[in-house]
């Protein structure tokens, strides 16, 4: 990845009467990513890249794009071009027409703009659609117009908000590695919406995470994933098992934490800073969690890591859901709490190793728990 | 399907199959359009009384464009309707523009002064233009050809323009503002954005405006009745006088005449109209 930033937010904050849209978010965005914008409904996202966009003018705070204040440049004068979410294709126009547009609002002779079409039709695998009206083209179709209307122009930037969430599921994922292979194909940096995890997972070099206004977390998708900063955030992206408790030990290569629903203390192999007295939380992915059969007085397991009587407490199977590929199991601990965990089936015999109601044990390594402070 | 040529009974929307259902039809029909086939028929009535047909002529139709009156007449109608057309669709188009594109103050208050002219009675609407045009801003009489049909033009330019709006401002609701934004997006500034995006997508709405106000002028009568002077009748106005001493053949096949224009410029609008509705609407969905 090059270092050079492209885009920068600084302290940017959107208001509308009295709803905070936008938070104070700073973000910096590389020449070359393919950089997510992740939330729930309602947080802000497509506000944020309408600002970009220049379509929204922040209440405070600047933008910068190649280190120029654009803040107050209006949406045709940016070096940005956007994907709409109904992808805006105008009704009126031939296929070709709607990707010659920019270009000939910039004034691009005819010959030379004919050729950029047609290499932009190619680059979205749409040669010899230049004729069609847009009625005549598919919803998935209609959609690489419009990519292509917005790539034609060779904007520093490519904005898209939510760009596959009006494609059916298998048109989804067949879109997700084709927007990757188009983004690495013409190295432009793209900037997309979206709610949906898995999407952003799957696509992204980074995303931010963000929640009521605010930026929660910039990180790789594997960072968010192991490494979330909040509760918001690990409970955001995938499902995760949160205990609330209190630091026993913290020293600078392993750390104690006690946490009341858990019969014995959690140990983790490094140390954590800060809270020493403040209360934080254990994250625990369920499919970093081991089931051990516990049935015959059979003893608890030792995965090797932890001390004796650390990361380890008995549970009973309440509920199990059979996925094909893997099995998820409700555990209840003693204490009433009923844990996830998710177990891959490994063999076709493997789903029937655990049944309903089965004493177990759960184990968990020591670097696997994440702890938590907000 | 044991029978298969005994009918099935009627769906429950299939409201054509009942028989009062036919009958009402029917009797709509009759009075609908039996007096506007009379009219025509008679026109080509070899008999001044219009009672007995006589068999086929077209003598009254060359009556027609022998008569002066009658000619002149029909000109004004055609110069008042033309020119009262075009300004009140520019105007209408510009209204329904702004009250859809901006906020300002008082606009509540425009968009019922808007539906004014549609609901205020036409002879209120007829007698207060007389007033205007004779005490307040009295039209010159003595003007040159057809600056002399002023104030008609502009009385008619006051009623249709309000129908022209109402037509392209329910046209505008449908637009997708990101169509816009995506060619604001793409470089164009807001006169291209008019011209490229906004225009295209109003044509229908301003077609259907256009034809409605053409229309409006062409047979109106009350409010040309008060303002039209002897050098200034219009086609029904002419038409009303005639009939006055009673109901020539003449008549008849100048007003078919009249039909038929209508009925042609309406079919023209509505093919243009049609075929531009069925294009868009699947590239907007
Ligand atoms: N033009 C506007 N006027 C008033 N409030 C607005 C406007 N646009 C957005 N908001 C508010 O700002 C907040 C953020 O909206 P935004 O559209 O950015 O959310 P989002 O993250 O894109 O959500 P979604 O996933 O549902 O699209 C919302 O509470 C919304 O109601
Ligand atoms: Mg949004």
């Amino acid at each position: 990845m090059t270092a050079k930033t492209i885009i920068s937010f600084e302290n940017v904050t959107k208001r509308f009467g009295k709803v905070v849209a936008v938070d104070d978010v700073s973000l910096s965005i590389c020449e070359g990513e393919f950089f997510a914008l992740l939330g729930p409904s309602g947080c802000g996202k497509t506000t944020l890249l309408r600002m970009l966009a220049g379509f929204e003018t922040p209440s405070e705070g600047r933008i910068l794009i190649d280190g120029e204040d654009v803040s107050r440049t209006p949406p045709n004068k940016r070096p940005v071009n956007m994907v709409f979410q109904s992808y805006a294709v105008f009704p009126h126009m031939s296929v070709a027409d709607n990707v010659g547009y920019g270009l000939m609002v910039d004034g691009v002779l005819p010959a030379e703009r004919s050729r950029r079409v047609e290499e932009a039709l190619a680059l979205v695998k749409l040669e010899g659609y230049g004729g069609r009206k847009p009625d005549q083209m598919s919803g998935g179709q209609r959609q690489r117009v419009a990519l292509a209307r917005a790539l034609v122009k060779r904007p520093r930037v490519l904005l898209l908000d939510e760009p596959l969430s009006a494609l059916d599921a298998k048109l989804r994922e067949q879109m997700r590695s084709e927007l990757s292979q188009l983004q690495e194909k013409v190295g432009v940096t793209f900037l997309f919406v979206t709610h949906d995890q898995d999407e952003a997972l799957a696509m992204a070099s980074r995303c931010a995470v963000m929640n009521r206004g605010l930026l929660q977390q910039v990180a790789t998708p594997s960072d968010l994933y192991e490494f979330p900063n909040s509760r918001f955030v690990a409970d955001f992206i995938g499902s995760v098992n949160l205990f609330e408790g209190r630091f026993e030990v913290d020293e600078a290569d392993h750390a104690v934490v006690r946490a009341p629903e858990l019969s014995t203390p959690v140990y983790l192999d490094h140390g954590v800073t800060g809270g020493r007295d403040a209360t934080v939380w254990v994250a625990l992915r369920p499919e970093k969690i081991e089931l051990h059969k516990r049935g015959d007085g059979q003893g608890a397991p030792a995965l090797g890591d932890a001390p004796d009587g650390h990361n380890v407490v008995p549970g009973v199977i309440r509920h199990i859901s059979y996925l094909g590929s893997e099995s998820v199991y409700e555990v209840e601990l003693d204490q009433g709490r009923r844990v996830r965990t998710l177990r891959t089936n490994l063999t076709r015999r493997d789903q029937e190793d655990f049944t309903w109601d089965e004493p177990v044990w759960l184990a968990w390594h020591a670097c696997s728990p994440a702890v938590l402070l907000s | 399907m044991s029978k298969p040529e005994r009918q099935a009974p009627p769906a429950p929307l299939e409201y054509l199959r009942r028989w009062p259902i036919r009958a009402w039809l029917a009797v709509v029909a009759v009075f609908l359009y039996a007096p506007l086939i009379t009219l025509m028929a008679f026109s080509f009535n070899n008999s001044r009384r219009n009672i007995v047909w006589r068999g086929f002529t077209l003598d009254y139709y060359v009556q027609v464009f022998q008569d002066q009156g009658l000619l002149t007449a029909f000109g004004n109608s055609l110069v008042i309707a033309a020119v009262s057309t075009v300004a009140s669709v520019i105007l209408g188009a510009l209204t329904a523009l702004t009250l859809w594109r901006f906020k300002f103050p008082g606009k509540p208050a425009l968009e019922g002064a808007l539906a004014l002219p549609i609901v205020v009675p036409e002879i209120c609407m007829g007698v207060a233009m007389l007033v205007f045009f004779t005490q307040v801003i009295p039209w010159p009489t003595s003007l040159a050809w057809p600056l002399n049909l002023g104030s008609i033009i502009i009385s008619h330019i006051s009623f249709s323009f309000s129908f022209v709006a109402i037509v392209i401002r329910a046209r505008l609701a449908s637009f997708n503002r990101e169509l816009e934004e995506a060619a604001k997006d793409l470089g164009a500034g807001e006169w291209r954005i008019l011209r490229d995006i906004l225009v295209p997508h109003m044509w229908p709405g301003l077609l259907a405006g256009a034809l409605l106000a053409f229309t409006l002028s062409l047979d109106d009568f009350v409010i040309t009745f008060f303002t039209s002077g002897p050098d200034t009748t219009t086609f029904p106005v002419k038409v009303y006088s005639m009939v006055r001493f009673s109901v020539t053949p003449e008549v008849n096949a100048a007003s078919t005449l009249l039909i038929i224009i209508t009925v042609v410029l309406t079919a023209i609008a509505l093919r243009l109209q049609g075929a531009d509705v069925a294009k868009d609407a699947a590239g907007v969905a």
